[in-house]
């Protein structure tokens, strides 16, 4: 008698996928928790602390929606471009250059124009930035056959550095004390909070982007081919769907959604450009995106729960001094966990007697 | 220039390059058997760290040298037993190792920033280091450069001309022909990701035992994703990855000059310089390079055989 390892005659049901999703998350803080008490730290109420602490309030909770806005703007780009095995991980430096590019126009603008005029002029601003920092590796990619992965990770590193040229140099506010900052925006270039609460306008903004790419990838022509694209490329360029202009497509969407996730950051949270605006969204964005197993809806639901993973670490780091490290590695643990328990999604291991 | 002002430079390119060679070497065994390592920045890290923490502890940077190359093969095979067992994406794999690698080195290493550790200091072998020119680059550096300059003959020999060599390359060109022979390509790519993931611990410890004897958060600063870009202009060679590492190498010795001598270039646009140098080689290796090297089923898991 041997086991085999056999492919599944047909998919596991919804609630497999559920499963793995659940164990890979239980894996991860199981890991997060062995390491703390390792460190000599209270592993059950760290525990406690990272799961409690974001449901614990109402201003936790505002800060979890606060904070899953970027994550789905960006898993949402990133995930796009996966599902042509477009491998784009630049979501970080398309973020930064989206939030450059809002800044000129609010520092241009900000005193003159109306709101109405002025933000979705900064948000135009933004995305056309990011959509452009992606296009670099969109022609590399296309014209060179560079790897798209490499090309936009290291855009992540210049784009940063082109934020902090400006912070440190020409933008920066006189009368910031040294601080690497620009002034504070108008009150006209900061988008304001929906009514009694403090969660901005941006996540409409993500309601109308979500429905509307949803929509279209799965009702339309563009849809279709970009499946196409993804599941053969072999086959597309047989039926002469232009599998050139597609990767370009998904690559320059994809850059214009995080710099739109820029824009919002550097708007609503933080009403001024300084380098504390990247907290590695865009890398956490590519966790979202692969967890959600590509799905727009369930793209909504886990960047919910790993911006609500993001508000526990800072109670974490606040109370039991936890580097912000932490969170990195348990994303890190849950992705890989999830990749592993794919494999249960589409084998099985069966007894064979021989 | 004269030669005072270029020697030092140069010297400074080789050392500089040391690390990001090791990275590449390691990556192109992997590459070789068929396993593309998107985790190559982040096993350096923890090479990086281990290192760093063993030779504090017991004070012998051998230890820690030792201690680096587990970890990084630790991390490989870790990447290399989710790809070949768990049939999983190779790509999202190799992101999810880096990201799971970088955060728990920063977690672990965050106690030690700041301390020193005992590393390796410059060596300059007598009578080699009297030749004009060559001795003072190559010949006052320290015991791991001398002993990356025996990798492009080592694991070239090993590749082309050993048993072992011929069978990991099969795994990454054919490994259906590789089964038909009666090889177990699953073990023949977890071999390349100990031996692979090893090289790629050292250069990750080379950084934080020969070149400082540090532990910064994120001391390989992107080395890692460069020496994946190598691999491409390497053209999965390790003779040729040697002049690639030293030219990139150069250019970090170079910025960090000029940053030294204080230009009035901002210091934030001299830092771009080796990622965009990333792209602009990458760019033009893999126009010139697209119909060699590449190994045939690089990234492709063989799917389980009924």
């Amino acid at each position: 008698m041997a086991l085999v390892v056999r492919k599944r005659r047909e998919p596991l049901p919804w609630w497999g996928s559920c499963l793995v999703f659940l164990g890979a998350v239980a894996v991860a803080l199981a890991v997060g928790g062995a390491l703390l008490a390792l460190q000599g730290k209270p592993a059950w109420r760290g525990m406690a602390i990272l799961l409690g602490s974001p449901v614990g309030s109402v201003w936790a909770l505002e800060d979890c929606v606060l904070k899953a806005i970027p994550l789905f703007l960006c898993a949402l780009g990133v995930g796009l471009s996966f599902r042509m095995a477009v491998w784009n991980i630049g979501a970080e430096g398309q973020f930064a250059l989206g939030a450059v590019g809002a800044t000129a126009v609010a520092l241009t603008w900000g005193a003159t124009l109306p709101a109405l005029v002025l933000l979705p002029l900064m948000a135009l601003a933004a995305m056309l930035a990011g959509g452009l920092w992606a296009m670099i590796a969109a022609a590399l990619r296309v014209w060179c056959g560079a790897s798209e992965t490499i090309v936009t990770l290291m855009l992540n590193y210049i784009g940063i550095l082109v934020l902090e040229f400006l912070v440190f140099g020409p933008w920066k506010d006189p009368a910031s004390f040294g601080f690497p900052m620009t002034a504070e925006f108008a009150p006209a270039a900061v988008v304001p909070a929906l009514p009694g609460t403090r969660i901005h306008w941006g996540v409409v903004i993500c309601l109308v982007v979500g429905v509307l790419l949803s929509v279209v990838l799965r009702a339309s022509r563009a849809g279709f081919e970009i499946a196409v694209c993804g599941q053969n490329p072999a086959a597309a360029r047989y039926a002469r769907i232009p599998y050139a202009t597609w990767v370009s497509v998904v690559l320059v969407v994809g850059g214009a959604l995080a710099g739109l996730a820029g824009f919002l950051e550097v708007s609503a949270a933080l009403g001024r450009l300084q380098p504390s605006i990247m907290t590695g969204y865009g890398y956490t964005a590519i966790v979202v995106a692969w967890l959600s197993g590509l799905r727009s809806g369930s793209v909504a639901v886990v960047a919910l729960f790993l911006a609500a993973l993001r508000v526990g670490l800072e109670s974490l780091q606040l109370d039991l001094q936890v580097p912000a490290a932490f969170g990195t590695m348990v994303e890190g643990t849950m992705l890989l966990m999830v990749l592993v328990g794919g494999f249960w999604t589409r084998y099985q291991i069966v007894r064979r007697s021989a | 220039m004269t030669e005072e002002m270029v020697l030092p430079v140069l010297a400074a390119a080789v050392q500089a390059g040391t690390p990001i060679f090791y990275a590449t070497v390691g990556e192109i065994l992997m590459e070789r058997a068929g396993i593309l390592n998107l985790g190559v920045e982040g096993a350096m890290l923890l090479g990086a760290l281990a290192g760093f923490w063993v030779s504090m502890v017991t004070g012998s940077p051998w230890l820690g040298l030792a201690a680096a190359a587990g970890a990084g093969a630790a991390a490989c095979l870790l990447h290399g037993a989710v790809c070949t067992y768990g049939l999983a994406n190779q790509v999202v794999s190799g992101l999810a190792l880096t990201i799971l690698a970088t955060g728990l080195a920063n977690f672990l290493g965050t106690p030690y920033i700041g301390l020193a550790a005992p590393g390796f200091d410059p060596m300059p072998i007598f009578g080699l280091r009297e030749i004009p020119v060559l001795g003072p680059v190559f010949f006052t550096q320290d015991v791991l450069v001398y002993a990356s300059y025996a990798l492009p003959l080592v694991t070239g020999v090993g590749l082309s001309h050993t048993r072992w060599g011929l069978r990991l390359r099969a795994a990454g060109e054919s490994p259906t022909a590789c089964r038909a022979a009666g090889l177990s390509v699953a073990r023949l790519r977890m071999g390349a990701c100990l031996v692979g993931g090893m090289l790629i611990g050292v250069g990750g410890a080379y950084l934080s035992l020969a070149f400082t004897h540090l532990w910064t958060n994120g001391v390989t600063a992107g080395r890692g994703w460069i020496a994946v870009a190598l691999v491409i202009f390497a053209f999965w060679r390790p003779g040729r990855a040697m002049v690639g590492a030293y030219l990139f190498g150069g250019v970090m010795a170079f910025q960090l000059r000029l940053q030294a001598a204080g230009t009035a270039v901002p210091s934030s646009l001299l830092l771009m310089l080796p990622y965009a140098l990333t792209i602009v080689v990458l760019a033009v290796s893999s126009r010139w390079g697209r119909f060699l090297g590449a190994p045939a089923a690089l990234g492709i898991n063989p799917e389980p055989s009924e």
